[in-house]
């Protein structure tokens, strides 16, 4: 037997308006046609297998695959109900689902099948099969998209799908249903009016396709997260296919592309695009994350001996920004009411520094780590293994009281302004006195109301931290 | 005709496994039990509400995610198998509910004259979400009401949990006047989560409660002191740390239903009955209930 592989890769949208009322809008048939030149294009491949991963099956518990040997029934959109029903009934390679549930546990990742009557068959994953393999010819398999899975994760599915694809034989596509732009409009419209989103949405599109269609795909996977950040709506899963669609074709950089289509849904940028295997002499890559290959990630959160004190790990890395011995760092998240300062230490998750509601604002736990270089004054309490360290708790209290200063200020207010702290400590017995010296230097003479509290860690390796609430300054 | 009346609202979440661990006939999964202070805790509530009369249940589901406004289920009956896409080894339930049309047209009716974006949802091929069967089994195993079934509107997603809460303490009031003006007794669910961190793994037997656990500390925290404040009968509060609540918590009222619930019962000032908390797959779940009599007394 010859050794299998990619005969061709294939992003398309997921909105079921290609199938159901393509005939309303001008793009929307452009799009249904594309996909109609998509379909002939894996028939003339003579492909034997369609893999898609579809992000609108998310999944939480490791990765599903679709097993039923013939699943049906009458699939409804949650939004676009009234355009109509999708009867189904597709062809799948329950042998190859079972093989790839394998593969994926060989490699470490967390995988099941799924084979129950009646089971909902995605929307992105029907809309694709409906209309990539009208005549149900060509066994398809469908792999679910894990909300909490990140780059390695997604990485190594796509490597154990390939291991399958290569020990079998295989002539495989590989399908991504996905938008790229995935902002709709939160109204109804007239099909006649539909566009991209916003400007801003379709100057994206337009950059990832440029690269898709000189078969950088490579590109646009290091890109994941960045496009995630600007184009999407932070839904539950994020721009990971190209993640999987990259690993899929050996992180190639050099791939034949072909945008077949490319127009709006309901305001999201929906794309049929092509990706030939033969190389197209286009495009380095220049990796800025080690390959993986194997998948020994954040799991394990079963075991109550193993529970790490700081949930981040768990986390897609959507906005981590560095890394060290400990959590890492993020960008303070953005939005209306944020308040964010250069000036103070980086989150270790996705927050802000301050959020002002009303006349009052909310500061996230306040430590005494110190913006730019992270390092803790009067030292960390334990080293890199957990050992303990000396520490001086008056050091590390003012430099949380600074940091504190630091985002009031931020704010356009002062230390002045706080009207109630929640202290934790990590050492109530050890620490509690030196706390409340430099309290009563400092925050003491302000007057908030106060609270102090024992706890068993911290995400770093800090012995203090508080939480604030302050009169926020008046808006102009 | 005489006024309508909110008897009851409840925070009535809808993790599939408590169905699961129910084995009603409904259902084709068979459990060995599991979760147990939750399903009392919705025993607690069903007894306390037992003497209550009331025509229709007003249900949110987060599970029922538009991206397009806020939908109602809008066809007088729904008849069909509900199999959960994230957990299908344990909800695969067997369905026949009724709506109370003309409730959950005046419902958005009212919604559409205030400005929100609204759509009844009147296709017969259209399945349940198996939050909206969890919550409405849980609450009334011999679903003898008919429902108002109200989608979760993701405008956290779009915008922010600020814009979030203005839509649904909108629709909350709207919700409440509708009622109010149908002349009919009406019990509103909120089906949510509080902290809603999963775990990625699930035990060889998922109702093996050896493994049941929060998934964090700062979750357990935060569930704390929402249930503090719904014991308190400080409900502003809660809409006040909402933004916080449900970015540090991940909480599950991303999707509205507990902002539009205290709208609906005009933000109670007077206390919650916390009738069962629990961990399902480490997420936080309370069951509440804020009774129309303790409405009634804080008014007067």
């Amino acid at each position: 037997m010859s050794e299998g592989g990619l005969v061709g890769s294939f992003i398309v949208p997921v909105h079921p308006h290609t199938v159901l009322v393509p005939e309303q809008n001008e793009g929307w048939q452009r799009l249904r046609n594309a996909f109609d030149e998509a379909a002939q294009r894996i028939k003339d491949s003579n492909a034997d297998l369609l893999v898609i991963y579809s992000t609108t099956w998310p999944s939480i518990i490791g990765h599903q695959i679709q097993a039923d040997p013939n699943p049906e029934w009458v699939m409804v959109d949650h939004d676009f109900h009234d355009l109509g029903s999708i009867p189904y009934s597709f062809n799948i390679d329950s042998e190859f689902a079972h093989a790839w549930d394998e593969a994926n546990k060989k490699r470490g990742l967390k995988s099941r099948t799924i084979n129950y009557t009646g089971f909902p068959i995605d929307v992105g994953s029907v809309v694709a099969l409906k209309l990539l393999n009208p005549d149900n010819v060509i066994p398809a398999v469908i792999v679910s998209s894990n909300v909490y899975a990140n780059r390695s994760e997604t990485t190594v599915l796509a490597k154990s799908c390939l291991d399958v694809i290569k020990a079998t034989g295989r002539k495989a596509v590989a399908i991504t249903a996905m938008s790229l732009s995935n902002r709709m409009f939160t109204t109804a419209i007239d099909p006649k009016d539909d566009k991209i989103h916003s400007l801003k949405d379709d100057e994206w599109n337009r950059k990832i396709l440029e690269f898709l269609g000189e078969g950088r795909l490579e590109d646009v996977g290091q890109l994941s997260r960045t496009i995630h950040k600007q184009i999407r709506v932070q839904k539950v899963v994020a721009f990971k296919p190209m993640w999987w669609l990259a690993g899929m074709n050996e992180n190639r950089n050099n791939l034949t592309g072909d945008v077949l289509a490319y127009e709006a849904i309901h305001g999201a940028g929906g794309a049929v695009v092509h990706l030939d295997p033969t190389p197209s002499g286009a495009g380095d890559k220049e990796y800025d994350e080690d390959d993986v290959e194997f998948f020994s990630g954040e799991r394990n959160v079963l075991d109550a001996e193993g529970d790490a004190p700081s949930f981040d790990a768990q986390i897609p890395e959507a906005q981590q920004t560095t890394t060290s011995s400990g959590p890492a760092l993020w960008e303070p998240t953005t939005g209306e009411s944020s308040v964010n300062s250069d000036a103070a230490p980086k989150p270790v998750g996705m927050y802000p520094h301050a959020r002002r509601v009303g006349d009052l604002l909310y500061l996230s736990g306040v430590g005494p780590r110190q913006p730019g270089t992270n390092a803790i004054p009067g030292g960390p309490i334990c080293d890199d293994q957990g050992a303990p360290l000396n520490y001086d708790i008056k050091a590390q209290t003012r430099a949380v009281v600074d940091n504190i200063t630091r985002i009031l200020e931020e704010a356009g207010g002062s230390i002045d302004d706080v009207l109630d702290v929640t202290s934790f400590l990590v050492d109530m017995d050890r620490d509690f006195a030196g706390y409340n010296e430099v309290w009563a230097d400092t925050l003491g003479k302000v007057g908030p109301t106060r609270t102090t509290l024992a706890i068993r860690a911290l995400p770093t390796p800090i012995a203090v931290e508080m939480k604030v609430i302050a009169r926020a300054p008046k808006e102009n | 005709m005489t006024q309508g009346e909110i008897v009851a609202g409840c925070l009535a979440p809808h993790p599939p496994h408590l169905v699961y661990a129910e084995n009603p006939p409904q259902n084709e999964p068979v459990a060995e039990g599991g979760w147990e202070q939750l399903r009392w805790g919705y025993e607690r509530l069903r007894e306390s509400l037992k003497d209550v009369d009331y025509d229709a249940i007003v249900l949110l589901s987060p599970h029922w995610q538009t991206y397009v406004g806020t939908h109602f289920l809008g066809l007088p009956n729904f008849k069909s198998l509900s199999v959960d896409p994230v957990f299908p080894n344990l909800f695969r339930y067997h369905y026949d509910l009724n709506i109370d049309v003309e409730l959950t047209r005046n419902i958005h009716d009212k919604a559409a004259e205030a400005g929100l974006s609204v759509k009844m949802m009147e296709n017969p091929d259209f399945r349940v979400d198996y939050g909206t069967i969890t919550t409405g089994h849980m609450f009334n195993p011999v679903w003898d009401k008919p429902l108002v079934v109200v989608s979760s509107n993701r405008s956290r997603d779009y915008y922010s949990v600020e814009v979030m809460q203005e839509m649904m303490i909108e629709l909350g009031r709207v919700t409440r006047e509708a009622i109010l003006e149908s002349g009919k007794k009406v019990v509103v669910l909120a089906s949510n989560s509080l902290s809603h961190r999963h775990f990625t793994t699930e035990s060889e037997i998922p109702e093996d409660m050896s493994k049941e656990h929060i998934t964090s500390h700062a979750m357990h925290l935060w569930d704390m002191r929402m249930i503090d404040y719904i014991r308190s009968g400080q409900a502003q509060r809660i809409l006040d740390e909402m933004p916080e609540f449900t970015e540090q918590a991940i909480a599950e009222s991303d999707g509205g239903g507990l902002s539009w619930l205290l709208s609906t019962l005009d933000t109670p000032s007077y206390p919650g009955i916390l009738h069962g908390y629990g961990t399902i797959i480490g997420t936080g779940n309370a069951i509440v209930e804020w009774p129309e009599r303790n409405h009634k007394e804080a008014s007067q």
